[in-house]
């Protein structure tokens, strides 16, 4: 199998296990739900990573300033979300 | 160091599964913060993992990023207002959307230094980018319209449709061109048309419909993670990306449920903006206004009590005056429930993270096929800034707009009131047959006064 045709059998079992696991979710947590799938979607910090501390981008200005501002976007999003989602969470524990 | 590529791919399969867990623990309140906990395990695990990379080698500028992030990110989480919240979960994502474009952008020009690009990378990069780019306008227009720096309502114009589609083609052909020559001009012309698309796209929706919206920018911003997975060749990356992707989507098709409406139609906006033709048949009957002082009475002589809170009771901050209402009736052996509509607030289960940050216990919390047999057996509702979701014409009225799309049936109940700062109607511009009912009496004023009033009544009873 290429690598592109393992990657598609990736997305598409992932694409089902998503289905099954949110639907689970308790419509009361739609909202924390969203804020921790918006942080884990900031995954792509492990691109930017790649990006900004390659030998390339020691080479170029360019590569370096875009991968930077990625890590720092990504960076944002990874910290802002679970801290809020947790913020959330623990409001929900309170008196139950 | 020396570590081989399974070490990476193994850590990798393992983060996904801690994110998989962390989704999982969502199901219930009590699993739920364990759930973060994994999410956030999962991450850091990524991204320890990834800076022992042997392509990693400029570290100062890797921690520096992040350290800026945390910096910034953090305090906002601390300090923002639940009432906020889908402000703030539309600008996280733009900026998942930015990050994207950024990354596919990077990982571009570092192959064009390297030299070697193939069809199916370039392909895979027009496609992060775009998406990307889609996300963070979209978003950002979102953010504009819940932080009241733009309309909320819809924004039309003739030729709007067509306007983008011409730009969707444009996209598709000029990326077809892009795989074939590759030149940074034509990457960053697609990246903009894209940017243009994503303002375009969200322009034309109306603020009640901002739940699906961000549902579907939610979607989005995985399906950007996903897509720069393909292009990194990281499975970490596209599953969880596709985990985040199905999140939004299944959020976006419960909203769209939930109004009765289908995605296509909520994607063409405008909706309340032709409304007019059937406000004509206004009811005759006058409907009744109450003082709090009546209202007081009745709840405090009632032993079931409904509150349907809505987007009025965020909108004038009144979370913590109905939690004191709780209080009072909950203290004099009166039974209270809330019923929370699937689309009240801007944002899936927004209003459930209101009551929950006025300490009110989410098992009083109850959804709408949960609730709606409890309102003929209530003896009183207390409607709350909320107004077409309690609207019986979607049951009655085949010629409403909004005929089909479920409800809270408040009417049932004995007794109904309604907290209004005016007659105006609601987001889809339809008069509410609920006001003229008999068993309804509207409170005129602001939600959080109202509220305010209704605890002191209680007090001096």
């Amino acid at each position: 199998m290429s690598e592109t045709m393992i990657a598609i059998y990736v997305f598409t079992l992932a694409c089902f296990v998503g289905y099954h696991v949110i639907w689970g979710v308790t419509p009361a947590l739609h909202t924390p739900l969203m804020a921790v799938t918006n942080a884990i979607s900031a995954i792509l910090v492990i691109g930017a990573i790649l990006v900004a501390g390659s030998v390339e981008a020691s080479q170029s200005l360019w590569i370096q300033l875009l991968g930077f501002l990625a890590v720092v976007l990504a960076s944002i999003n990874i910290f802002g979300g679970f801290v809020v989602t947790n913020r959330i969470l623990a409001m929900f524990k309170k008196k139950s | 160091m020396n570590l081989s590529p399974a070490f990476f791919d193994v850590a990798y399969l393992l983060a996904t599964i801690l994110f998989i867990f962390g989704l999982k623990g969502l199901s219930h309140p009590k699993t739920a913060l364990r759930g973060n906990q994994c999410s956030m395990a999962g991450m850091a695990l990524a991204i320890v993992v990834t800076l022992l990379h042997p392509s990693v080698q400029n570290y100062g500028i890797v921690l520096g990023g992040l350290a800026v992030g945390a910096i910034i990110g953090v305090p906002v989480a601390l300090k923002i207002q639940m009432t906020a919240m889908p402000q703030l979960v539309a600008a996280l994502h733009s900026f998942v959307g930015l990050a994207a474009v950024l990354v596919a952008g990077g990982t571009y020009l570092m192959h064009v230094q390297q030299g070697h690009t193939d069809a199916v990378l370039l392909v895979e990069l027009i496609i992060g980018s775009a998406i990307g780019a889609v996300t963070f306008t979209g978003s950002l227009v979102a953010f504009g319209k819940l932080q009241a720096l733009l309309g909320s309502a819809p924004l039309v114009f003739k030729g709007q449709h067509a306007l983008n589609g011409v730009l969707i083609a444009l996209i598709f052909g000029l990326s077809a061109v892009f795989v074939q020559s590759h030149s940074v001009l034509l990457f960053t012309v697609v990246t903009v048309l894209s940017l243009a698309l994503g303002f375009l796209l969200v322009l034309p929706i109306g603020g009640s419909d901002m739940p699906v919206v961000v549902s579907m920018l939610n979607s989005y911003s995985g399906w950007a993670a996903s897509a720069t997975g393909f292009t990194l060749g990281n499975q970490l990356l596209i599953a969880t990306g596709a985990l985040v992707g199905s999140s939004g989507a299944i959020l976006s098709y419960i909203m769209c449920k939930a109004m009765n409406r289908s995605l296509f139609n909520v994607i063409l906006g405008g909706f309340g903006t032709s409304a007019e033709s059937v406000t004509g048949n206004a009811p005759s009957k006058p409907c009744r206004a109450a003082s709090s002082e009546d209202a007081a009475f009745m709840f405090e002589n009632a032993t079931n009590v409904i509150v349907v809170p809505g987007y009025g009771m965020a909108v004038a901050q009144a979370q913590h005056a109905v939690k004191e209402l709780y209080e009072q009736l909950h203290e004099k052996g009166v039974d209270v429930k809330f019923a929370i509509h699937p689309v009240a607030g801007r944002m899936p289960g927004h209003m459930n993270v209101l009551l929950a940050e006025s300490e009110i216990p989410y098992d009083a919390v109850l959804e709408l096929d949960d609730v709606n047999p409890e309102f003929a057996r209530a003896d009183a509702v207390l409607v709350i800034g909320a107004n077409d979701v309690v609207n019986p014409a979607a049951r009655t009225n085949k010629t409403s707009p909004l005929y089909g799309m479920p409800i809270l049936e408040a009417y049932k109940s004995k007794m109904v009131y309604v907290i209004k700062r005016s007659m105006n109607p609601g987001y889809s511009g339809v008069e509410n047959d609920l006001f003229y009912l008999d068993n309804c009496s509207l409170i005129f004023g602001d939600a959080k006064k109202v509220c305010e009033n209704l605890v002191n009544c209680l007090k001096s009873a």
